[in-house]
């Protein structure tokens, strides 16, 4: 069963390299979308440093969440997911190999970019290690959330925009907390806790999501 | 391993691709029901090793639904599914281990290179004891069979239909398992190819496997038993006015 998992995870990392404009545009969008708000709250740096982990945060939400819909779109179309539902290896395992491959091509790299963006927005040095603490904790459970929401619209028509209206809502504690926590720290108080709740919400996130997606894509290629 | 010194060689994995399959799968009073339609009723398969069954029927008649619940895709609405040694309901993944589907899509990743394609699929389809050696030398196997190995590094993108087909009909040598079913495995084949695939079958039979198979073109399986699925049909007011096809978004008028 490892295996196969690992398998799949193979399978989608090598996709996402070979086809490497997705996880690109990814970032893309992420950098480029931070880099309106100086344009359009103006250049002043308290407000800037103000705002800056929730625009960091905000935009990677919707960064990752632009990348969902090829989480089971194309297996879908050309028939993989029929036959990865028929493997003997349990779709939540299977679930839980394309996650880490989406979270690899697309979480990852917005972790690395984060910090880039703080300091563009002139975030203080203190919040650096918590954003990326934070992020960490963060990203998987975006990741895990929205691979249930992927899994809920395959074959719907405008699939993307009702994903966006499922996924979004879901999305709001991780962003609370992870906000939260770097602001905790800018202002030189204890972001533990935050940071802890972020972790139960990934360890939830890891145990709940992939049984609901399976369920989902079950009902998908019926 | 046992330290049992010098003990008889442990089966090659690669063994159970020629090894006999052993059992029988059947299907007693089974309801297709799609989007309100009851697409067949009150049927009852049987096969036992070695047997096939050739599913005939007009298009809409249910043969893609029905190879479809007999791979655990579909529920059934009624009647249930068993292999000789218990129902498929109580061990889904031991039914799913025992069977291969081939539908009407192939499946093929067009960025991954031929062997990488079938690769992944005997991978997530292999036992606990393949090795990877045993996988690489199936695979290989397969491709050769399907006189694929030239194309063996060709990327998915640019295989014709025919070369996909065969590429997907592969799958059933590189991961093998008793119970094939076939929706249309013809499709895009030419006459070379058809005839190949009716040789692989019949190996697959002699083996003790089974073969469910729907096709509209001649292929020749010997002694195969026929089920025509109008038999099963039940007459009822069409939903849609029409004889539906059997995936409900294409039948939906909207």
């Amino acid at each position: 069963m490892i295996g196969a998992v690992f398998a799949v995870l193979r399978r989608d990392l090598r996709l996402a390299l070979r086809q490497g404009a997705d996880s690109l545009m990814v970032v893309a969008f992420f950098v480029i979308t931070v880099a309106l708000f100086p344009f359009g709250v103006g250049p002043e740096i308290t407000v800037l440093e103000r705002i800056s982990a929730g625009v960091v945060w905000v935009t990677a939400l919707l960064a990752a969440m632009l990348s969902l819909d090829r989480l089971f779109q194309t297996d879908y179309e050309d028939g993989s997911l029929d036959l990865l539902t028929l493997t003997p290896t349990p779709t939540m395992a299977i679930v839980l190999g394309k996650v880490a491959a989406h979270w690899l091509t697309t979480g990852l790299p917005l972790i690395v970019a984060s910090p880039v963006l703080a300091l563009l927005l002139h975030m203080r040095p203190e919040g650096y290690g918590v954003l990326l603490t934070a992020m960490a904790l963060g990203t998987p459970t975006l990741s895990l959330i929205g691979a249930v929401g992927a899994a809920l619209v395959l074959g719907a028509r405008r699939g993307g925009v009702l994903l966006s209206l499922l996924v979004l809502p879901l999305y709001i504690p991780v962003l609370v907390f992870g906000v939260s926590a770097v602001d905790a720290a800018v202002m030189g108080l204890e972001s533990q806790a935050q940071l802890m709740i972020l972790g139960a919400m990934l360890l939830a996130a890891l145990v709940l999501c992939p049984w609901a997606a399976s369920a989902a894509l079950r009902q998908a290629v019926e | 391993m046992s330290a049992a010194p010098r003990s008889a060689p442990p089966p090659s994995p690669a063994h159970t691709a020629t090894s006999r399959f052993e059992g029988g799968f059947e299907g007693r009073g089974l309801i297709c029901i799609r989007s309100e339609r009851i697409v067949f009723a009150h049927l009852d398969l049987a096969l036992s090793a070695g047997e096939a069954l050739l599913l005939l029927g007009p298009n809409g008649s249910g043969k893609s639904s029905l190879l479809r619940l007999m791979a655990g895709l579909l529920r059934p609405a009624g009647g249930k599914l068993a292999w000789h040694d218990g129902p498929v309901a109580d061990e889904p993944e031991r039914h799913r281990a025992r069977t291969r589907y081939v539908g009407h899509t192939d499946a093929i990743k067009p960025v991954l290179s031929a062997r990488e394609n079938l690769t992944f699929w005997a991978r997530v389809c292999a036992g606990p004891d393949d090795t990877r050696a045993d996988l690489d030398t199936r695979v290989a196997a397969a491709l050769d069979r399907l006189t694929l190995s030239h194309l063996a590094d060709v990327p998915g993108r640019m295989l014709s239909a025919g070369q996909k087909r065969r590429l997907n009909l592969a799958r059933l040598l590189a991961a093998p398992a008793p119970l094939w079913l076939m929706d249309e495995p013809t499709t895009a084949l030419d006459v070379g190819s058809i005839a190949i695939l009716e040789e692989i079958l019949a190996e697959h039979r002699a083996r003790g496997g089974m073969i469910a198979l729907s096709t509209h073109q001649p292929v020749t399986l010997p002694e195969a038993r026929v089920l025509n699925l109008d038999d099963y049909a039940v007459e009822q007011a069409g939903a849609w006015g029409l004889p539906g096809n059997a995936h409900p978004d294409e039948e939906m008028p909207v």
